[in-house]
């Protein structure tokens, strides 16, 4: 993490190495800035799950733009990525957030939760809680959660600890950004186990949805 | 600055929560918490607007039908939940029936079961009740026909169908213990005031640029993934027809004052939601299928209503004037 943070200019073998590692997953060349993203977010651009960074591959360009945007600015509050996305000019921000979002994704998902949670996690995904205004997460992110437009980016293929903190940053107003609001308002009707419920059972479905999504519960 | 200020803002909601654990200084404290998180909400870009938790406020309906997980486990169950299915994904579960890509729950929030959100148990101890729409008493099943027919611009699903059962049994469970009675509390969308100044399409269009377009998109065409409809279409060849409720601006109005935007029930104005309503209900959609040969002998007997915009000029064009509307 230190070296995230104090990382100005990306040795060469990180440089060389990025460029090794990303292109037989997407077929396009790493522009350079990603090698500083990789030693977190991994060649492939599908996070580390295990310490809560995030996927970027396959994200919607506009939306990943936006991000580092406010990351610099401070609409999202984050130390570490704030010291990375500062120094960025707006070209580069582009050219990462073209480059990733070009990258095809690929993960395997989390084993499903099981018990009285797993059964609140898929509820609350696929139904929501109105008594408590609480919309379904699939309403705006696509059924499967698959990611909708270039404002509501996937939620499969993200860990079930990184869909926990960035819920629990919406609600403390730490993150930013969101169209109208929207998540800062829906994350401030959620309990903590519904926040935990709903991650762990997003962090286990596949990153495409089987032809019959049930529209169970 | 501004990490500093978040810090602070932090430092105060932390304090707050342990203290109310402790003493009876909670509710000072946590009031001071709201304030710290309004002034920051108040110094933020995207500050969310001041909403409810959903539609059912102010409806003042009493009546919650039975939690999902009571479905019974037998037959009869099984056609309450292919009812909700249909809510839920209607091009999928009653395809015949529906000409366009919207589904019952983009007008009837949480499957039917929302106050405030036109919900099917209190629809379903209201009839039969004459219908000004087609002048005559309907049943419940004739009711829901007029939802494939004009909301799902398609077609009726005959008298008996599955289609019709289903969506039946389903209404009749969620509404056991209400009592018969078409004034029920929570039906249809809440009253909105009338408005101060006349609907204005150009002012509508501001709104809908600044609090519907992330999700209807620019053109009101909705967005889909899959070819799934996420965000349903207001307007256009997929969108509900001339015929449908919603085609009222001021049905549309009540409907997008207590729902929208979507999870922030009460949170435009009244004067937004009416502008809102008539720029959306200012474009074109499918022809009313009860078509009388001309636009103006259509709205003569169907749309005679200030809040139909059906067969009046808008921007130079006259609204449903594309000919006989296409056969099914």
């Amino acid at each position: 993490m230190r070296q995230c943070l104090t990382k100005r200019r990306p040795p060469t073998w990180a440089i060389v190495g990025g460029f090794l590692l990303a292109a037989p997953v997407s077929w396009a060349a790493a522009p350079p800035e990603a090698a500083s993203c990789i030693a977190c977010h991994g060649a492939d651009g599908m996070g580390n799950a295990a310490a809560g960074y995030p996927r970027l591959a396959g994200l919607p360009a506009q939306y990943l733009a936006d991000q580092l945007h406010y990351f610099a600015d401070g609409t999202r509050n984050n130390a570490i990525m704030s010291g990375m996305a500062k120094p960025l000019t707006a070209t580069q921000v582009t050219a990462l957030a073209s480059y990733y979002s070009k990258l095809k994704p690929s993960a395997t998902p989390a084993p499903m939760p099981t018990g009285a949670a797993a059964a609140e996690g898929e509820r609350l995904a696929l139904r929501g809680d109105w008594d408590k205004g609480i919309p379904a997460c699939i309403r705006c992110h696509g059924p499967g959660a698959v990611g909708v437009g270039e404002h509501f980016p996937p939620l499969v293929g993200q860990s079930a600890a990184y869909i926990e903190a960035q819920i629990k940053a919406w609600k403390d107003g730490s993150r930013r950004g969101d169209p109208l609001g929207m998540m800062h308002t829906v994350a401030l009707r959620m309990s903590d186990a519904q926040t935990q419920a709903v991650a762990q059972w997003l962090a286990a479905q596949p990153l495409s949805p089987s032809k019959s999504t049930p529209a169970k519960p | 600055m501004t990490t500093s200020f978040f810090s602070a803002a932090r430092a105060v909601t932390d304090e707050a929560g342990l203290r109310r654990t402790l003493s009876l200084l909670a509710c000072g404290l946590s009031a001071l918490g709201l304030m710290a998180t309004a002034a920051h909400a108040a110094d933020a870009p995207s500050a969310p607007p001041k909403s409810e938790i959903n539609a059912a406020v102010g409806t003042g309906a009493k009546f919650t039908p039975p939690p999902e997980s009571s479905i019974p486990n037998d037959e009869f169950g099984k056609m309450v939940r292919l009812g909700r299915d249909i809510m839920l994904d209607t091009p999928k579960y009653a395809k015949a029936y529906v000409g366009n890509t919207l589904s019952c729950v983009n007008c009837h929030t949480d499957a039917g079961r929302m106050a405030g959100s036109a919900p099917l148990w209190a629809a379903y101890v209201s009839y039969p009740a004459y219908r000004s729409k087609n002048k005559k008493v309907n049943t419940y099943e004739e009711r829901l026909q007029g939802c494939f027919m004009y909301s799902q611009n398609g077609k009726a699903p005959p008298l008996g169908s599955e289609t019709l059962i289903a969506l039946q049994s389903y209404s009749y469970w969620m509404a056991k213990g209400l009592p018969v009675d078409e004034k029920a509390a929570g039906r249809g969308y809440p009253n909105l005031p009338e408005p101060a100044q006349a609907p204005d399409y150009v002012r509508g269009q501001k709104v809908y640029e600044a609090k519907c377009i992330v999700c209807h998109a620019a053109n009101g065409e909705g967005q889909y993934v899959n070819g799934e409809t996420v965000f349903p279409p207001l307007w256009g060849s997929k969108s509900f027809n001339w015929g449908a409720g919603m085609g009222s601006y001021k049905n549309a109005a009540k409907f997008i004052y207590a729902n929208m935007p979507y999870g922030m029930s009460y949170s435009l104005t009244p004067q937004e939601a009416w502008d809102v309503a008539y720029f959306m209900d200012a474009h074109e959609r499918p022809q009313d299928p009860r078509w009388q040969g001309t636009v103006a002998a259509t709205r003569a007997k169907f749309h005679d209503s200030k809040f139909s915009l059906y067969g009046t000029k808008v921007n130079g064009k006259l609204l449903g004037d594309i000919g006989a509307p296409k056969p099914r």
